[in-house]
């Protein structure tokens, strides 16, 4: 075959700068091919679109500040762009070569922007594996994925290994799974190889049911292409000859990437009939979850996929002895597939370099909540809770105090400040009451009130409780029940024991995972923060100020000034009084809006009190 | 249609593609920076960056960056530019026409050996 191939636009080598910008869903939805538009535009007034290539990458991670774009050779990092300031970047930059500052990024506490994407900590603290071509290369161009060494792993396990050898190297690697139960990947390979059977199916679950969560998808947008040649390799030490990829259906621009890098693929001979002329023939074939948060369970998935309702069923038979269609089949979330190429090609011993005696590796962790850096994070396990919250993600903004994360999503559970220095890894959440789980870390400020955030989780999963077990579909409704007869003040005190004895009841008698771990959340938050139910309980007050049952809002007559703003602002007209004397709140109209606390603090008085 | 790919095949596509996107890994063999500030374009930077894009398209230049910044601060002295062999001093080179930048190519990036006539006077000038 002739090499002057169709995948990619750019043949020469002309161009002097790279402008590698981000078109991750954050950055989309904020305008980033917009400003492309406007780039290619202002570059060709300049006479510079021969020299200067615009490239549209997959999620660069630092979603906060969005839409971003690295400058390369040179690295530079701008965020924030908005249409209006091109014209001068491309002039001032690109054609002058003169970086412009007050694009660049600045920590939150420092005053001098921080030109070079190494420099800034949210990047340089990170260890990219998964994510190791995000913002290199265009996730739509197979040839870029190519000379990023795309492929050469499956080359290697075709024609240098056998079935044996790949299941050996990801055993030896000590990789685990990365949708939430950290099983060893080796050994389930295994297991489904040894299966007796002819036909066998692999199945990437990209159904990312957590809220807030959102790793799965960046890896698809940004490198869809290693996560195929992951289930390539996958494929062949298993010997399935055909594989699904389960993706949620609210991930339309994932699910296109993930079309186009199969097509490509495709018509390269990487996917189909004799790859690299081998006896290895593979298949594989997108399908849209049903909607519900647990499809993303395995059993539940193949239901999905074989066009039945998704409800979970007991496991053994595990899928691995009988899965789809009741044949041998294997299982992993997408970041798991996507860490295959890079560990059969750099080798098991390097990748158990990385992270703690049995959690190797690197984790994705998509980083949100009360925390200045929102974004997607690649660490290696091990890494100290404190250096993600604190160095990766800037710290709490407003000045606020750290008082939880919640790791592990509705089967997770939250670790309070004082854990800080926990590495973060497989066993040491696990001993923390919580989980390493798919990857969402929510962090919370002291406005947040603890029992809301068990509430918060237990609304969701007792709403996503297909309701087959009693005990699951009872028991979440019966927690919500308390945490919001706490929140509502009307908790009594033998409500946190009856809280701590449906928990357990849930997770023992329930089927699957969801049953099983959906009362974590409440579980950990008494373990740390017992304190905090039992004022809800006994005082009837709500110590972060949020539950609005527990709190009043009233004027300080010493403070107040009378100068009527909050009056003004009051959208229920509960506040009274004379100009320039103190004003008053009627409770019985006052809906505790907050209103008027914020426009008495912004005024910077401060005479509207909660309590 | 695409034939099938051997393995041959992705080592010539990785091998094409990759001169293209060498650039954004940030690291190469040698870095040619063309001072482009007011005074650079007026005295013809632009010209020197041209001849060297074409230059780039004629050979095969592989892990060669080409970059540019502001002014250098010697604007009598344009066009510059600044080449950097990895491991090396930068050397300036000074008051540039499209045929001296044409044989700093091929005697010092190319061939390692520095043109010493068109190069800022020795010694002192090697800033950084
Ligand atoms: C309620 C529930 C929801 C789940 N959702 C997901 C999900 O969205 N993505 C995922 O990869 N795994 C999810 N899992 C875990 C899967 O059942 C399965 O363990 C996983 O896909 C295996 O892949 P791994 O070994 O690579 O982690 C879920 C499990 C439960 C119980």
């Amino acid at each position: 075959m002739e090499s002057g191939s169709i995948m990619n636009e750019h043949p020469t080598n002309r161009y002097r700068l790279h402008l590698m910008l981000c078109a991750g869903t954050a950055c989309v939805s904020t305008q980033s091919f917009k400003i492309k538009e406007i780039l290619e535009k202002e570059l060709k007034k300049q006479g510079l679109d021969r020299e200067v290539l615009v490239v549209m990458t997959g999620c660069n991670g630092f979603c906060a500040v969005g839409p971003v774009m690295t400058v390369m050779p040179d690295g530079i990092f701008y965020h924030s762009l908005t249409e209006d300031g091109i014209p001068y970047l491309v002039e001032e930059h690109f054609l002058k070569g003169r970086p412009v500052e007050r694009l660049m990024f600045t920590p939150p506490a420092e005053d001098v922007g921080i030109p070079k994407i190494m420099d800034i900590d949210f990047f340089s603290r990170q260890t990219l594996i998964v994510l190791r071509n995000r913002g290199l290369i265009d996730p739509e161009k197979i040839d870029e994925y190519i000379a990023r060494d795309g492929y050469q792993a499956l080359a290697k396990a075709l024609t240098k290994m056998s079935p044996e050898d790949i299941i050996d190297e990801i055993k030896h690697s000590g990789l685990r799974g990365r949708g939430g139960a950290g099983f060893p990947t080796g050994l389930k390979w295994e297991f489904c190889r040894k299966s007796p059977g002819e036909i066998k199916y692999i199945i990437c679950n990209a159904d990312e049911g957590d809220p807030g969560a959102y790793m799965d998808r960046s890896i698809i947008e940004s490198d869809p292409h290693a996560v195929l040649e992951g289930m390539l390799i996958g494929a062949r030490a298993i010997g399935a000859e055909e594989g699904f990829v389960y993706i949620r259906a609210e991930y339309p621009l994932a699910t296109k990437r993930l079309e186009i890098a199969i097509g490509q693929a495709r018509e390269y001979g990487l996917v189909g009939a004799h790859i690299f002329d081998t006896d290895f023939s593979f298949d594989i074939h997108i399908k849209q979850g049903a909607g519900a948060f647990v499809c993303g369970e395995e059993t539940s998935l193949i239901a999905s996929i074989e066009g039945r309702p998704p409800e979970p069923r007991q496991r053994p038979p595990f899928p691995a002895q009988a899965g789809l269609w009741g044949k041998p089949t294997n299982i992993n979330n997408v970041e798991t597939w996507a860490n295959v190429p890079s560990i059969i090609n750099r080798g098991a011993a390097w990748f158990a370099r990385i992270g703690t005696e049995k959690s190797k590796g690197t984790k994705v962790f998509s980083l949100v909540g009360k925390i200045n850096n929102t974004g997607l994070v690649e660490v290696p396990m091990g890494i100290a809770l404190k250096e993600i919250i604190y160095d990766i993600g800037g710290g709490i903004p407003g000045g606020k105090k750290f008082k939880a994360v919640q790791t592990g999503g509705p089967s997770g559970g939250c670790i309070p400040a004082r854990l800080i220095d926990l590495p973060v890894d497989y066993e040491r959440l696990t001993e923390a009451g919580s989980i390493m789980g798919s990857g969402g870390m929510i962090v919370m400020d002291e406005d947040t009130c603890i029992v809301d955030v068990a509430k918060y989780f237990i609304e969701f999963t007792s709403d996503e409780s297909c309701g087959k077990c009693s005990t699951c579909r009872e028991g979440s409704s019966a927690l919500l029940e308390i945490l919001e007869k706490i929140c509502m003040g009307e908790g009594e005190e033998d409500d946190l024991e009856l809280l701590e004895e449906i928990s357990y009841a849930t997770k023992d008698a329930s089927m699957c995972g969801l049953g099983q771990t959906l009362p974590n959340p409440v579980l950990s938050t008494l373990r740390y923060f017992r304190d905090e139910y039992e004022v809800h309980v006994r005082e009837r007050k709500c110590p972060a100020k949020a539950c609005k049952a527990l709190i009043t809002f009233h004027i300080d007559e010493e403070t107040c000034r009378g100068c009527g703003i909050c009056a003004r602002n009051c959208p229920e007209k509960a506040i009274s009084g004379e100009r320039r004397a103190p004003h008053k709140i009627d409770p019985d109209k006052c809906i505790k809006c907050g209103i008027c606390l914020e426009s008495c603090r912004v005024f910077g008085i401060g005479a509207v009190v909660v309590e | 249609m695409m034939g099938k790919l051997s393995i041959q095949d992705l080592e010539k596509i990785s091998q094409r593609v990759r001169k293209t996107t060498l650039l954004r890994e940030g690291a190469g063999r040698a870095k040619i920076t063309v001072h482009m500030g007011t005074c650079g374009i007026a005295a013809g930077a632009r010209k020197i960056m041209s001849t060297l894009l074409d230059e780039f398209e004629k050979r095969t230049l592989e892990d060669v960056i080409l970059t540019s910044s502001g002014c250098a601060g010697l604007c009598s002295r344009e066009p510059m530019v600044t080449v950097e062999l990895q491991g090396e001093t930068p050397v300036k080179y000074v008051d540039l026409t499209p045929k001296k930048i044409s044989r700093i190519l091929s005697e010092h990036i190319l061939g390692g050996r520095v043109v010493e006539e068109y190069a800022l006077a020795k010694g002192s000038e090697r800033l950084y």
